[in-house]
């Protein structure tokens, strides 16, 4: 039985289409990604979804409620958790919680108790009196899903949910959506950009790319759908003119002295490409990852993080000298 | 949706603009200290060369609970913009509640912040000797009740259009500032020019600072219920916009 289901789904700003024409199902329990560039529409679709955006046309019901016409019953329904910080630093952690609680009519006995186990499980109950401005970055982000959790809703939006967090951290907070899944057949859509999360957390990944799902399924099934296997050489005069035009070969990046190549076959090719690319410091080759499904249907590398963007930006600064 | 829901919906909000207002200790004592200075300068300035038929001081004194009001009721729309800024508002606009009972819960809160802070300036009136006596006190809360429902309301109404909190300080000085220098707060209104006189009529604080009078110093130019029943009249036009400004909303 399908929780979530879109048809035609389409948000456009003036000239900007953000969102095109996305269709798709989501089961119930299901760890649902949507995999895809900053811009690429993620955020949207899941704001219309959540009915805080109306969509310009096509169609969404969440739990069986149109997102258009009943938006109510469908936010009754649903817990969200922002990518930016929407707590109010001023109150302590209990006090958002509480003020969540009240607003979702959550039974005002099991208030004080759902706060307690909500905190417990992101480990924040001994710090629940705290003022959230007194928080890090990734305490606030713990606490704001569990404050999404505490209304025990159907369907949980998570938007970009491990973004600026530190690696045990982001494993820690995989773990405990895993369980909202699997224990409380809570329906979790989540959107992000980090291959590692998408490949190992999601149960189905879209991958979208200027607004639309340029795939769709389980990520072993993607990673599956790349033939062949990957070269990588290193090299500082690579002949890869000659390299693309050998017939095994479907596709050729290139990144500095590096190259990605796409071959079919490479224990038994690697010998005649190894001829044509020249001077060759290093090779490697290695079955498909989910880097490289992602590449193959956007055509780019995603960049995972702040931190590896300005490590790129850092490495493009030192090429151009 | 159930009353019970929307009960608990005003709570949720009337509960988080109270703890954020006891934290801002900054903001309360300026709105108290601020009515003060400008009544010791005005009460000793103005008041050599006054003539009011009364004394001076307590002429002006329900004028500055009256500005108490004004100025901590719009100011409360600042919390609105602030709360857009920090995303806070998408908290609560993505809660199944409607936008009338987040309306109304956020300006009782706002009411409820507007009334500590006279109720402070009222103690500080009745320990300097000011008139006030046991039976006009709950008259006068009544007036400044009414007053902050509308003016809270008309700074909602602000907020909810406006993108910045600069952009807001702005807007609602032109609004809090001709609010308090027309409603009498510091002068009788009787001698002004008949086309400011028609503008003073407009401004819901000239009934209640009227209402204040009438009740403390005896002097007043209409009676306390038809000041109490022209301000409810703002209050139930401004709560109207409110709401419409509310549904309007967009994140």
């Amino acid at each position: 039985m399908e929780t979530i289901s879109v048809r035609k789904l389409t948000k456009r700003y003036g000239k900007l289409l953000a969102v095109d024409g996305i269709s798709l199902d989501i089961r119930k329990g299901e760890i649902f990604g949507l995999l895809g560039p900053n811009g690429a529409g993620k955020s949207t679709t899941l704001l219309m979804l959540s009915t805080l955006l109306a969509p310009t046309s096509g169609s969404a019901t969440v739990n069986g409620h149109d997102i258009r016409t009943e938006p109510a019953a469908v936010r009754d329904s649903i817990g969200m958790v922002f990518q930016d910080p929407s707590s109010d630093e001023l109150l302590t952690a209990y006090e958002n919680l509480k003020l969540h609680a009240l607003m979702y009519d959550v039974p005002l006995r099991e208030i004080d108790r759902r706060i307690d186990d909500a905190l417990g499980l992101v480990d924040l109950r001994g710090r629940k009196n705290d003022q959230v401005k007194k928080y890090s970055g990734g305490m606030r982000r713990r606490m704001e899903i569990a404050r999404g959790l505490l209304h025990e809703p159907a369907v949980l939006f998570l938007d970009e949910p491990t973004i600026g967090l530190d690696p045990q951290t982001r494993k820690h907070i995989w773990e405990y959506i895993r369980g909202l899944a699997s224990r409380r057949e809570m329906t979790i859509i989540l959107t992000t950009h980090y291959m590692e999360e998408a490949d190992q957390l999601c149960d189905r990944v879209a991958i979208i790319d200027g607004g639309r799902i340029v795939a769709l399924g389980a990520p072993a099934e993607l990673k599956a759908g790349i033939k062949g296997d990957l070269v990588t050489l290193t090299g500082k005069a690579l002949k890869l003119s000659g390299v693309q035009k050998l017939p095994f070969v479907q596709a050729v990046e290139r990144n500095g002295g590096k190259a990605c190549i796409h071959v079919t076959d490479a224990a038994k090719n690697l010998p005649r490409l190894l001829r044509v690319a020249g001077a060759v410091d290093s090779v490697e080759v290695h079955s498909p990852d989910f880097d490289d499904v992602f590449l193959r249907y956007t055509g780019k590398a995603i960049r995972d993080g702040d931190a590896d963007a300005t490590e790129y930006m850092r490495t493009m600064a030192r090429a151009k000298k | 949706m159930s009353a019970r829901k929307i009960a608990k919906g005003i709570y949720a909000l009337w509960y988080r603009e109270f703890k954020v207002f006891l934290r801002e200790r900054s903001r309360i004592i300026s709105s108290i200290f601020l009515p003060l200075l400008w009544f010791v300068i005005f009460g000793e300035g103005i008041g050599t060369i006054a003539n009011v038929g009364a004394d001076y001081n307590a002429f002006i004194f329900p004028g500055f609970l009256a500005m108490t009001i004004i100025f901590s009721s719009l100011f409360n729309g600042a919390y609105l913009v602030w709360d857009r800024k920090i995303d806070f508002l998408k908290e609560v606009l993505v809660a199944p509640l409607s936008r009338t009972t987040t309306f109304v819960g956020k300006a009782l809160g706002g009411v409820t912040d507007a009334m500590l802070q006279a109720c402070i300036l009222l103690v500080v009136g009745i320990a300097i000797g000011m008139p006030f006596t046991f039976f006009n006190v709950p008259l006068v809360l009544v007036m400044l009740i009414a007053l902050a429902i509308g003016l809270v309301s008309l700074g909602l109404i602000i907020g909810s259009f406006m993108e910045s909190p600069e952009g807001f300080g702005l807007v609602s000085s032109f609004a809090v500032y001709p609010l308090f220098l027309l409603s009498g707060a510091l002068y009788p209104l009787d001698k002004l020019p008949a086309w400011m006189k028609v503008v003073t009529h407009l401004d819901p604080a000239t009934y209640a600072v009227d209402g204040l009078r009438s009740v403390t110093i005896h002097a007043s130019s209409l009676p306390f219920v038809t000041d109490l029943v022209i301000v409810l009249a703002f209050d139930v036009v401004l709560i109207a916009v409110g709401t419409w400004a509310f549904n309007r909303m967009k994140l």
